[in-house]
């Protein structure tokens, strides 16, 4: 199941970039407190994509690089190895 | 007064970033791994920084706002895209992996990786040569940059080629002095201090103006296209060929590209790479939207100004700001240029002296005399990319534009070669040769910039990955190649 895995990622990061962009507000200039729409939508993005980026680091770090899934959980807290 | 006022700063600066170097060189030992990536010891807020920083170029402060004050706020998506997402999914995706390769194999460069694995000379030394090529433009246009921004700065007083060479003699000493150390040193002290002036910059203009609501209404009264999403300029083929070149390109850029190596853990990686979207927001939103808002304020700054070549932050700063803090600005993006052809300098010369002089020149290189060759390198780069910006031909964003594309040419062979055992010496070879070769006859020759929207970049890139998947088909690995050096038990720490 690892290539599963490793797809739903891959999916997940390309959605992620492409939908940094808002397609669906194409043209339009809706002002809200001061601001484009757009913007906002923005600003929500990279806020949120930091949040998965954090999640992902905790979680799924080494998916697709280090060898063994199994032993990856352990890997991520080995004594003393990190700072 | 305003001149000296200016000038002090300035100076007051480049004192300071000495004294950091001075202190970084105490702390150097004198091996080319320390020169270069700190012996690998880097903690998060200075990678985040150091790489942040990278960021912080001419285009950030002077070319990026003035685009959005002719066009619009686009960029800001643009930049978003680029390397708050996608440059950070690449921290991942190359970062992670050669920082587990770098730990395991000592390896300092791009180059070096890359000729391990296909057990190439040849190939390191073609990946080192065509990063020089692209780097060389790209650090004379920081050198440009800044004799422009100090010209303008002084009213004429320090001229351009004094300011620019200025900057370079400055830069020279403190690369030779102080290596990677230093350098990520003050690449923090300036980060933290360009993200704070410039949200100081933005509420302080927003607070003489009346708000956001304000100047946003008067954008709508000026240009109200603007506001909305997208236009003629900015196409959805314009804006992802953009994003997604630059993205990658960024991740190709030597001095960016080393950085992956220098971490000090597997943490710092982690912690960085989630805090990198947030950092991207923070700078350029307020950056960029600035040079928008001040399209719809009440300013003597014209668009004939602007398209002429002039810059729109310093101009919307001396209209609104007091001159010490403007000065304190713009002092601050010189600076900030300046900082990103320092690393630039470092890691070009890392790629000559291990990737070129050293395998092909004088194989018995013995590492004291290596750290000199080293420092002797960063000399004869800075001068000639010096002397170069004196003739600038080009203006500033086409140059950067292309070193960027340039460079992502090389992202996707790479990142084969990273995660495709089946791949080839001569697959690869092919396709980096055959992407930079059809990049640079658009940029140089008839060949078409742009194909129904989408940049030659764009298209370069999906040509180096065809050839080198296609070729790596095609073609046996030599007997020579280490196929398993990227895949054997990379463990994390």
């Amino acid at each position: 199941m690892d290539w599963l895995e490793r797809l739903g990622w891959i999916f997940g990061a390309t959605a992620l970039c492409v939908l940094g962009i808002p397609w669906f507000l194409w043209g339009n200039d809706t002002i809200v407190a001061g601001l484009p729409l757009w913007i906002w939508w923005h600003i929500g993005w990279l806020l949120l994509a930091s949040g998965l980026f954090w999640l992902f680091a905790q979680r799924a770090w080494g998916v697709g690089i280090e060898p063994d899934t199994a032993k990856r959980g352990e890997a991520n807290v080995p004594p003393g190895g990190e700072r | 007064m305003t001149l000296e006022i200016q000038l002090a700063i300035i100076v007051g600066y480049l004192l300071l970033a000495l004294v950091i170097g001075l202190v970084a060189y105490r702390l150097t030992e004198r091996t080319a791994e320390d020169f270069y990536l700190a012996s690998r010891t880097v903690g998060t807020i200075v990678l985040l920084f150091t790489t942040f920083a990278t960021l912080l170029s001419a285009f950030t402060f002077f070319a990026g706002p003035n685009l959005a004050y002719l066009y619009g706020p686009e960029w800001i998506l643009v930049m978003g895209v680029m390397d708050g997402l996608i440059f950070a999914v690449l921290w991942y995706v190359i970062g992670y992996k050669q920082w587990l390769l770098g730990q395991r194999h000592r390896y300092v460069t791009l180059g070096e990786m890359l000729g391990d694995r296909f057990a190439s000379k040849r190939l390191r030394g073609i990946v080192a040569g065509i990063s020089l090529v692209w780097l060389f433009p790209y650090v004379m246009l920081q050198q440009a940059g800044a004799g422009t921004a100090l010209e303008a700065l002084t009213e004429g007083a320090v001229p351009y080629a004094a300011g620019a060479g200025l900057i370079t003699l400055f830069m020279i000493l403190y690369v030779v002095l102080a290596g990677f150390r230093g350098i990520a040193w003050t690449d923090t002290l300036q980060g933290a201090f360009m993200l704070v002036t410039t949200w100081v910059a933005l509420l302080w203009v927003l607070a003489v103006v009346g708000g956001p609501g304000v100047a946003t209404s008067g954008l709508e009264a000026t240009a109200s296209e603007h506001l909305a999403l997208g236009s003629a300029y900015y196409s959805p083929q314009f804006m992802l060929s953009t994003a997604i070149t630059i993205g990658f390109g960024v991740a190709m850029f030597p001095q960016v590209n080393q950085r992956f190596f220098a971490a000090g853990s597997k943490k710092v990686l982690k912690r960085s790479f989630a805090l990198w979207p947030i950092l991207c927001l923070l700078l350029f939103v307020p950056a960029f939207m600035l040079g928008a808002w001040a399209r719809g304020l009440e300013t003597g700054i014209n668009v004939a100004e602007i398209e002429a070549g002039g810059n729109v932050l310093p101009l919307i700063l001396a209209e609104f700001t007091p001159t010490w803090f403007a000065a304190l600005v713009i002092a601050g993006a010189m600076a900030a240029m300046m900082s990103s052809s320092d690393s630039m300098l470092l890691s070009g010369s890392s790629y000559f002296t291990r990737d070129l002089y050293r395998p092909f020149i004088e194989s018995t290189l013995s590492a004291r005399r290596e750290d000199v060759i080293a420092r002797v390198g960063v000399v004869i780069f800075a001068l000639s990319t010096f002397v170069a910006s004196l003739y600038n031909p080009a203006t500033l964003f086409e140059l950067g534009d292309a070193a960027f594309s340039g460079f992502a040419q090389l992202a996707l062979p790479v990142i084969v070669a990273l995660y495709w055992r089946e791949t080839t010496r001569t697959g690869i070879t092919v396709g980096i040769v055959g992407s930079q070769l059809f990049y640079l006859l658009s940029v140089f020759t008839a060949v078409p910039t742009a194909y129904a929207g989408w940049s030659a970049g764009l298209v370069g890139m999906g040509l180096g990955l065809v050839l080198t998947v296609g070729v790596s088909l095609l073609t046996a690995p030599a007997a020579d190649e280490q196929r398993a050096v990227y895949f054997e038990a990379l463990e994390g720490d």
